[in-house]
């Protein structure tokens, strides 16, 4: 292991790239000119990276690839997969997982912890406004016409009271890093956000595989997550409720995220229902059970606000649950998320994020946005329209990489569709600069090589704003691909936050 | 516990024992037709047929093949999904019952049926079954061994456990009932007990011990004599051997008042009352009376008892009968409109 490597080169338990030493697995590794998460402009591993180079060195190409294997093979016999929509056969697949470890030294995350519970303070404090007195249209903040126009803006509940104030209770925010390393946020996710349990699975899976590393490198633990969400959850019930009944509401076996609603359901001891599990009777939720009905105080509900209630919102959804949104304006029953939260997902009210912090809070975000064009508005649409080549172009209202645009990877003919589209309908599509995320080494087919990521925290809103240490760190696991969603052939990493900087 | 919840348990652990017994049937006549070499086409289909019928899909069988021989009646039995009763389905279905309720039962479980299951669907599990079908058919038996144990051993005997118990018993019954009942298109219905069996017909009863696993215990009773109203009074009637009707419909019956919290020989519900009429039939039935009727009439009703159980089972533990959504939105619709709608625009 004593290596000194040949002049200009490091010894090899400093975890240097370029160290020949047989046990330098990151030897040939190259950044390849991107913001990499692990190796320095200079070449050398960063310091927050370092203790665990060592270690990987230790271990060895032919060990880790041992130990790959093992954890693949773990997931499928676990049965952690994620159903793939339009697969006739309904395949499920295994959530792509790569076993290199995004680390994020103690200071770093601090300042992403303060930005979140920045964020989602004003989001909810928004939230609340346009549902009641609307001061940041009146103040002229927000045009009114965005609001009205908002896919997702629910007036049904304008002037209603959700339990404790709170409209986000648990919001994924994706982080992504650009050529300077800066954090930005790229969307907020405050419906339903998913992810959440390959983070535990991901983290257990670790530890299973490299049990010495956690406590020789000092990372901070994730496990408490479902305990706060049942905390959070309880802290919503209705008023007057001691001991309330709190279940998970989802879909159904075929959702996309099913596993994680079982697997979410089962860490904190409640039922998972569908909707036909429950009923209302006299604006009250009950569940069916063996021994009769017995009610319900809090749904964590998984499904979109669209499907929840057919006697309120899509007449043709079977998923939801007659009646539910009656019991919830009663009062007698609670949702995270509340109903309404969509338009704060809508990607045009993210172009106002930053507005609404100063317009709240009095203060200036502390993760900044990616730089933003509204179609919407005449001279960003202009300047859309005549860079769509090099911009990225997004549907307001879409997610999972779907509707969207990138301009410098798009034929001829994608670029005029998207012409046609942003002209038709501007109010609906907003454009980006195309932004080269942060990269990773990643292992792929054998090697060590760079791969885009993001990063999702998760935050819980409730009494307090927890955000467990870390968060769902995406990967685009095909070479020089920025898309890292699971449907479109994105991987995951465990996200270690330190106790330290090194 | 969700009426769902309990539904998915009692049919996970339903479809398991089907896989089980399926593939029991099936091992054991490849095996006994080791001993025919000589047989002509017809002869064969004599042996197939009645095993297609063990499952009441002869009907979907013969839409599907020509002919009944032992390629097509396994892979029909075994790898075809489109028999919903093959084992490839029912132990799809077991995954998916057991997907629902992944919160109630515990992972060792979860893990061995996914294992199962991507088992029966892989290359090596269809080229096991071509090259040593011994084998294949063990590894399922033993994986549904091994289910019933992690779920004696794992799961709180609580009442989901109890909802496994039923689908287990209720399953194991009937298709012991079956099993019983595969040679009656060979053996013609008499009125009285076949006496001593021919050398082929005691071939073909201890083959019905065997799939059953009852053959050593049969032997340890009544020595290697096989008698077939030995046979079946063992299998219908024994008190301690695992796989009978009888003790089966005992610990069913059991499980099903241990839902309830009725005493013994008592009943609060439908399924407790035929269970418990059932259980006293075998309780203080002979055999005699079986063959008296005719052992095919016989098993024939019981089985329609033992739908009839499981039909209330259902019945009973669903208590709000599932209205249609269109009813349901109708009448949440009428007391919507007693309240007042909220304001719907934007002041200024």
């Amino acid at each position: 292991m004593n290596c000194f490597a040949t002049p200009g080169r490091e010894f090899c338990l400093s975890g240097a790239v370029g160290c020949q030493c047989t046990h330098a697995v990151l030897k040939d590794y190259n950044a390849e000119g991107f913001f990499d998460e692990m190796v320095a402009e200079t070449g050398k591993v960063r310091r927050h990276y370092q203790k665990y180079a060592q270690r990987l060195n230790a271990i060895g190409p032919e060990e880790f690839e041992h130990r790959r294997r093992a954890v693949d093979l773990a997931f499928l016999r676990q049965g952690v997969t994620f159903n793939v929509y339009g697969d006739s056969k309904g395949a499920e697949r295994i959530f792509p997982f790569d076993l290199v470890p995004r680390i994020i030294p103690a200071s770093e995350w601090e300042l992403i912890e303060a930005g979140l519970v920045q964020r989602i303070t004003a989001l909810n404090l928004f939230l609340h406004d346009i549902y009641h007195e609307q001061r940041i249209v009146k103040d002229g903040v927000i045009p009114e016409f965005y609001i009205l126009s908002a896919k997702h803006f629910r007036r049904e509940f304008i002037g209603f009271r959700v339990p404790k104030d709170i409209y986000i209770h648990i919001c994924g925010t994706d982080l992504i890093r650009g050529a300077d390393g800066k954090y930005m946020v790229l969307e907020d996710n405050g419906r339903t956000p998913s992810g959440v349990s390959y983070v535990l699975e991901n983290r257990r899976a670790m530890k299973r595989t490299f049990p010495a590393m956690f406590e020789a490198v000092g990372v901070r633990p994730v496990d408490n997550y479902p305990a706060e969400l049942l905390k959070m959850l309880n802290f919503i019930a209705p008023a007057g409720v001691a001991d309330p009944t709190v279940v998970v509401l989802t879909p159904g076996a075929n959702n996309s995220a099913y596993f994680e609603h079982t697997y979410l359901a089962r860490q904190m001891g409640i039922s998972i229902v569908e909707g036909r599990d429950l009923v209302v009777r006299d604006s009250r939720v009950f569940m069916r059970t063996t021994k009769g009905v017995q009610p319900v105080h809090v749904i964590y509900r998984r499904i979109d606000d669209d499907f929840i209630d057919p006697t309120v919102f899509r007449r043709d959804s079977v998923l939801g649950v007659p009646g539910l949104v009656n019991a919830y304006r009663a009062g007698n029953v609670s949702l995270a998320n509340s109903i309404g939260t969509g338009i704060a997902d809508d990607k045009v009210m993210y172009y106002f994020v930053p507005k609404m912090i100063k317009y709240y809070l009095d203060q200036d975000p502390i993760i900044d946005n990616v730089p933003t064009y509204l179609a919407s508005e005449d001279a960003d649409k202009k300047y859309i329209l005549e860079n769509l080549e090099k911009l990225v172009v997004k549907a307001a209202n879409e997610s999972g990489g779907y509707g969207m645009l990138m301009g410098p990877m798009a034929s001829k003919e994608e670029i005029a569709e998207f012409r046609v589209r942003v002209e038709a309908d501007p109010r609906n599509y907003i454009a980006q600069p195309m932004i080269n995320l942060s990269r990773h080494p990643t292992y792929c087919d054998g090697k060590f090589e760079g791969r885009h990521i993001d990063l999702r925290p998760f935050i819980l809103y409730g009494e307090k704003t927890v955000i467990v240490p870390g968060g769902l760190t995406r990967v685009a696991l095909r070479k020089g691909s920025l898309v890292v969603n699971s449907s479109q052939g994105g991987g995951s990493k465990d996200t270690w936050v330190l106790f330290s900087d090194k | 516990m969700l009426s769902r919840v309990a539904n998915s348990l009692y049919w996970m652990s339903r479809y398991i024992e089907r896989a089980e017994n399926i593939a029991r049937i099936v091992d054991v006549n490849l095996q006994l037709l080791l001993d025919y070499r000589s047989l002509d086409d017809k002869g064969l289909a004599a042996y197939w047929v009645p095993i297609v019928q063990t499952t009441g899909d002869e009907e979907l069988f013969f839409k599907l093949y020509p002919e009944a021989n032992g390629q097509t009646v396994t892979e029909f039995l075994v790898f075809r999904p489109d028999n919903t009763n093959s084992i490839i389905s029912s132990i799809a279905l077991a995954r998916e019952s057991a997907r629902m309720v992944r919160d109630q039962i515990t992972i060792e479980i979860w893990e061995e049926l996914n294992r199962l299951y991507l088992f029966i669907h892989s290359d090596g599990a269809r080229q096991m079954w071509g090259e040593s079908p011994y084998e294949f058919f063990q590894e399922i038996k033993a994986s549904s061994l091994h289910l019933q144990g992690l779920s004696n051993a794992t799961v709180v005997h609580n009442e989901g456990w109890q909802f496994m118990q039923v689908g287990k018993y209720l399953e194991r019954a009937d298709k012991t009932t079956r099993i019983l009942d595969v040679r009656h298109a060979t053996v013609p219905p008499r009125r009285s007990a076949p006496k001593a069996a021919s050398q082929t017909e005691a071939l073909e009863w201890a083959s019905i011990l065997r799939s059953c696993s009852a053959w050593d215990a049969y032997k340890a009773l009544h020595s290697a004599e096989v008698d077939p109203q030995r046979v079946a009074e063992f299998l219908l009637f024994s008190d301690d051997f695992p796989r009978s009707v009888k003790f089966s419909i005992t610990h069913m019956d059991r499980a099903l008042r241990a839902i309830s919290g009725a005493p013994e020989g008592r009943f609060i519900n439908d399924p407790e009352r035929l269970s418990g009429r059932l259980l006293a039939e075998f309780q203080f039935g002979t055999i005699a009376e079986v063959f008296e009727q005719g052992i095919h009439d016989y098993l024939d009703v019981v089985q329609q008892k033992l739908n009839k159980i499981g039909d209330a089972v259902f019945g009973s533990y669903t208590f709000q009968p599932f209205t249609s959504i269109d009813e349901e939105i109708q009448q949440q619709q009428q007391q919507q409109q007693q309240q007042l709608r909220q304001p719907v625009l934007v002041s200024r």
